[in-house]
């Protein structure tokens, strides 16, 4: 479904990723580990096309994206969390979801927010609340609600556990499980690698712009190089 | 240990003032003859010089204890602390009050003098100015510190194009309008990068490129002279003037067969003024429930999210760029019509700054707040012109107070929320 092949991407002079190759098939969980400052949002954000990759190829679905401008990529079946959140704090709930549909049709948009309500009960008890004023945990179920409007066919969460409390870790990540069901494939970018590891189909471990290891969720886990560096132990 | 540091910071303060204000209020030059002497002030000068230094010293040393008590004004407002009104409500009312307020402006310029006339076709200018900035400033949220580049782009257009090609008014509407958008893209695309302080100084120095041109290139633009004998607008070719310029035309009073008054004219322009503001602040009002409009709202809360969702940057910041700049060549050609000469005089930073103030003041992004705005900037200095040179002293306090109470301007926005439709 997703395919970076031999990514190169750079902040000026200095390369961030060095030759990077990933597969998301459809239908997978696919999780990116990593420590601080080895690529992973710049992964993310070269997917995304900003900054573009210098070198190196993107397909999305069979279409070659690396060249396309960001906000083409975002329009083609791809949505992403981004990372710490970002709603639209000023905005009632129900409006940023309006927002995720912005190139959808009314009755579209009606229907997904109705969906988002279903998966989320909690954000439909706050619809006239302005997003700012809502839990991290809240605002982190509106941020994924809110990517789920443009009905996405492939979803990409950066650090969707960044900053909130373990029970709520938890409830989000029952969410992102819940997406596959929903066939919805799911890109993930996570630091908290136990969790992410144990959701996921497959995994990559990144280090300083270079994808180290490659297998799956189970046997990363059991990995003793990656619960050393990763795992803590 | 504070309260040294306070003394410390105080006394610098003070000789600062002392340092600054002593060469440029105590020392004069005189010419006598051919030679140039320098003078001493007289006493009561170096009297004032002292007590304000003292004063800044007093202040800085009271610094905490002063401002605590401004704050604690807000008590004083009675306004302060009232629970906001339903939104249906809040609706009725406006929509109400603003018809009251249109049709009284309408019927209004007939019972009044001639210079209440001109100056209210002032405020509706700088009304349609705000209201175009508001676009810019506060609903996409790109500070914009050269916005008088538009107004002089609308103003000059008319200027010249009735100057070599003698084009009225009317035709001239819409070509400074459409050339002010196109100046307003073509900035548009090297500042989209930019981000608040930066943008705000590209947008200076683009407003003052604009201003010195006008200034430098005389043999089109009259450099300081400016351009004068600008035509005023006609109504189905009829003419305001005692008589007839332009062959072919008839004039206003003869048709009517009413005596001549120079009056037609002001109240005529007044109300071309005020028809183009509503037009204004209709056309922003129903843009702003499109989705540009809430594109641009996103854009200025979140640009990172904005783009996640797909929404093209360079798009949604053109958009509010060019519809800001529309409406400041709107506003620059009847302002051109209006004074029947212009100058780059007109078009100085302070312009944009008020303009700016304007948009603060009324509470961004609010379209009332905005009009009411316009209307206190531009009628209260000239209420307060008997007090000649301190008028803009009392501007300056009424501006500071106004912050103090409610940082939030006159009538902040309050957005009109979506709810989609219960049920089919």
């Amino acid at each position: 479904m997703l395919l970076l092949e031999d990514v190169h991407t750079h902040y000026g002079k200095i390369e961030a990723l060095h030759g990077v190759t990933v597969e998301v098939k459809q239908g997978e969980i696919v999780s990116l580990i990593g420590a601080n400052g080895a690529g992973k949002t710049t992964l993310l954000m070269t997917v995304c096309g900003n900054p573009q990759a210098s070198s190196g190829r993107i397909v999305l679905e069979g279409r070659d994206i690396t060249r396309l401008p960001t906000s083409d990529i975002m329009r083609s079946g791809i949505a992403i969390v981004p990372e710490g959140r970002r709603v639209f704090s000023g905005l009632t709930v129900e409006e940023n979801l309006h927002m995720g549909g912005f190139f959808n049709t009314k009755s579209e948009i009606r229907k997904g927010i109705e969906h988002v309500y279903e998966l989320f009960p909690r954000l439909k008890e706050r619809e006239h609340q302005r997003a700012g004023t809502m839990s991290g945990g809240e605002q982190q179920m509106l941020a994924i609600g809110r990517a789920l409007m443009s009905k996405p066919r492939m979803m990409i969460l950066d650090e969707p556990s960044l900053g909130l409390a373990p029970l709520v870790i938890k409830q989000i990540f029952e969410i992102i499980g819940q997406l596959r069901e929903e066939g919805i494939t799911v890109f993930l970018v996570e630091q908290n690698a136990h969790q992410a590891l144990r959701l996921a189909d497959r995994g990559y471990v990144l280090e300083t712009g270079r994808i180290r290891l490659q297998d799956t969720g189970e046997n990363l886990l059991a990995n003793p190089d990656v619960q050393n560096a990763y795992l803590g132990g | 240990m504070v309260a040294a540091h306070n003394l410390k910071h105080a006394l610098f303060c003070a000789v600062i003032t002392l340092v600054i204000s002593w060469p440029i209020m105590g020392l004069k030059l005189e010419a006598v003859g051919t030679q140039i002497t320098l003078q001493g002030a007289d006493p009561f000068t170096w009297i004032a010089i002292g007590v304000a230094a003292l004063a800044v010293f007093l202040f800085q040393l009271f610094r905490e204890a002063i401002l605590g008590r401004l704050g604690m004004l807000k008590s004083l407002n009675p306004m302060a602390d009232r629970k906001p009104m339903p939104q249906e409500k809040r609706l009725k009312l406006e929509s109400i009050g603003l018809t009251l307020l249109i049709v009284l402006a309408l019927i209004w310029p007939f019972f009044v003098s001639r210079g209440s006339v001109d100056l209210a076709t002032l405020v509706l200018i700088y009304i349609m100015l705000a209201l175009g900035l508001n676009v810019v400033v506060g609903l996409a949220g790109l500070l914009d510190l050269g916005y008088v580049a538009f107004y002089a782009v609308g103003a000059y257009t008319f200027a010249l194009l009735s100057q070599y090609w003698g084009i009225s008014f009317w035709m001239a509407l819409p070509i400074g309008a459409l050339l002010a958008a196109l100046f307003g893209l073509v900035l548009g695309f090297p500042v989209l990068r930019l981000r608040g302080d930066y943008l705000a100084i590209v947008t200076l120095g683009f407003g003052e490129i604009i201003r010195i041109l006008l200034n430098n290139w005389t043999n089109v633009t009259g450099g300081p002279n400016g351009i004068g004998g600008i035509p005023d607008p006609t109504l189905f070719g009829m003419e305001f003037g005692r008589r007839v310029k332009e062959e072919g035309n008839v004039s206003f009073h003869e048709t009517f067969g009413i005596a001549y008054s120079g009056e037609h004219k002001v109240i005529f322009l007044y109300l071309i003024a005020l028809v183009l503001a509503v037009f204004t602040g209709l056309v922003i009002r129903r843009l702003m429930r499109m989705p540009v409009g809430r594109a641009w709202e996103a854009l200025r809360e979140d640009e990172i999210a904005a783009r996640s969702l797909g929404l093209s940057r360079t798009g949604v910041k053109l958009s509010a760029f060019t519809i800001g700049a529309f409406f400041a060549g709107f506003a620059g050609t009847v302002f051109a019509s209006k004074q029947g000469f212009i100058s780059p005089e007109s078009f100085v930073f302070l312009e944009s700054a008020i303009i700016l103030a304007i948009v603060v003041l009324g509470g961004m992004g609010s379209q009332m707040g905005v009009i009411l705005a316009a209307i206190a900037v531009t009628i209260l200095p000239e209420l307060a012109r008997e007090f000649s040179e301190y008028r803009m002293l009392i501007f300056g306090a009424a501006m500071v107070l106004m912050m103090v109470w409610r940082p939030q301007g006159l009538l902040p926005m309050r957005r009109r929320q979506i709810k989609l439709s219960t049920g089919e």
